[in-house]
């Protein structure tokens, strides 16, 4: 029998790491806000079917970045973005590119649950509708019942999809809006501190179903819990200041970083 | 390296590192002992070592408790969490060294009266010697936490191991001699054995300290040169 030895195991591992084609590219990106520089030349790659965290104290670009992923920063007004960011070989500040049609292939959940004032089924088939993804009401109860399945949430509220999202417990309501994201078959879905105002286990539920979605969607997570970021990610990006301190593997991050900042900032030193 | 925002988590962090610098005089003031007492053939000493051997395992256990209780607490990552686990590792090199010393006192007895060979108890003085300074200097290294030192004790067990094989040669040379002399001469191999171990632990620990320091394991094979294993073997 051929019995690896451990060095080559983990080489062999991060070989099959860095063999996962990139997702999206970010190249160079900067962000201001009026005359203040936000995101200073950053430059990380998502890979594909791969958990990322973002991570770095308040204000150090992370959400900032996140956000240029999908151009939510559009609706910011005096914020400018430069650099390249391509999703796949499309360049996504291009001006040919159809917005409303980027966000639908990177979705978005964020910090606070925030279902639409309608039934569990209509929050869900919302997006569905406006993007035409379905015609018929069959279709749209296969989304709907997929989606939520996807999103751990169907054994819950399959005898209850009339009644009104806001209805639902904390935990229930993100998974939802999880549910909404998915509902439109994104490639990639962008999480901003999804579960900084759930519980412990409404959390381990939302990392549970992150750890599922991964085999079908990139994901990029925003985190202020070192924790977090170390149970569910793959990859961990660390931002400090508005610069791209360090990216590495998350088994790495945690255990041996390579910066000094990394190193104070997850050990909860002062830096 | 800065300090925790949390002073909390660094008093406890100080706390291990007391603690196990603790065991370490114990350990080495234990090993001292007991071969003192073993070429002496004094038995109230002996009898010193062996009950100091309980104060080594209660530390041990402590040092276990605390660090599962900050592991637990504080979730450490990095250098932090390399440290617990380096201190529980030592720890436990540590109450070894105490037990190989307990095991050397309580041959004491068996010995005593025996009348050890001068040129032999010598020997065994000088093993210890070897052993208790590569221990004492280890126990600085990890006051210090410098990677280089660290490496640099790593290297030197070899010396320990070349006279641990030139006693064993001469303990067998012994008893070839006579037979009444079987009975001491096999105690005092497994009291040189014993001397012969504690260098291994502070080769342990010189690897553990690396570790903690760097996150890396130290490169390449240990050195050895105990060649007991094959020796009087048909092909010797």
């Amino acid at each position: 029998m051929n019995i690896m030895s451990e060095a080559a195991v983990e080489k062999a591992l991060d070989q099959k790491m860095n063999t996962v084609p990139y997702k999206m590219i970010g190249k160079d990106v900067s962000v201001y806000y009026g005359e203040k520089r936000a995101l200073f030349d950053v430059n990380l790659n998502i890979r594909e079917n791969t958990v990322t965290a973002l991570i770095g104290p308040s204000g150090c670009g992370k959400s900032t970045f996140l956000r240029t992923l999908n151009r939510m920063n559009d609706t910011i007004e005096n914020c400018r973005v430069t650099g390249k960011i391509t999703l796949d070989t499309d360049d996504i500040y291009d001006p040919t590119i159809d917005v409303v049609e980027l966000r639908a292939r990177v979705g978005m959940v964020f910090q606070k649950p925030n279902p639409f004032p309608k039934s569990i089924y209509d929050n869900v088939s919302y997006g569905p509708r406006i993007h035409g993804l379905a015609r018929t009401k069959a279709d749209f109860d296969e989304i709907v019942e997929t989606s939520l399945q996807k999103a751990g949430l169907w054994n819950e509220v399959k005898d209850r999809l009339q009644e009104p999202g806001t209805g639902l417990s904390g935990g229930q309501q993100q998974r939802l809006c999880i549910a909404r994201a998915v509902a439109v078959s994104p490639e990639v879905i962008l999480m901003d501190e999804p579960c900084s105002a759930l519980d412990p286990i409404a959390t381990a539920k939302v990392e549970e179903l992150i750890h599922e979605l991964r085999t079908n969607f990139t994901i990029v997570i925003v985190t202020h819990s070192m924790q977090q970021a170390a149970r569910v990610s793959q990859r961990t990006a660390m931002f400090h200041l508005g610069n791209l301190v360090e990216e590495n593997d998350t088994d790495k991050m945690f255990t041996n970083p390579d910066d000094q900042r990394t190193q104070d900032y997850i050990m909860g030193r002062f830096g | 390296m800065s300090m925790h925002i949390m002073s909390a988590y660094d008093e406890e962090l100080k706390y291990l590192t007391r603690r196990i610098s603790e065991m370490g005089g114990l350990a080495e003031q234990m090993v001292a002992e007991s071969v003192r007492a073993l070429v002496n053939s004094d038995l109230a000493l002996a009898q010193k070592v062996i009950s100091d051997d309980t104060v080594l395992d209660d530390a041990e256990r402590q040092i276990g408790e605390k660090a599962i209780v900050t592991i637990a607490k504080r979730q450490p990552v990095a250098a932090d969490l390399r440290e617990i686990m380096g201190s529980i590792r030592i720890a436990s090199d540590l109450e070894r060294v105490g037990d190989l010393g307990k095991n050397t006192a309580k041959r004491v007895i068996a010995v005593a009266g025996s009348g050890i060979p001068r040129k032999l108890a010598r020997g065994l003085e000088h093993l210890a010697e070897l052993a208790l300074v590569q221990l004492k200097e280890v126990l600085d290294v990890y006051a210090s936490r410098s990677p280089e030192k660290a490496n640099s004790i790593r290297e030197r067990d070899e010396e320990i191991d070349a006279i641990y094989t030139s006693l064993f040669r001469e303990l067998l040379t012994y008893m070839m001699e006579d037979p009444r002399n079987i009975t001491p001469c096999t105690h005092l191999l497994f009291c040189a054995k014993n001397i012969e171990r504690i260098g291994d632990h502070a080769t342990n620990i010189a690897e553990t300290i690396y570790y903690m320091a760097t996150g890396a394991q130290p490169e390449g094979e240990r050195p050895k040169d105990d060649n007991t294993s094959t020796l009087g073997s048909v092909n010797d």
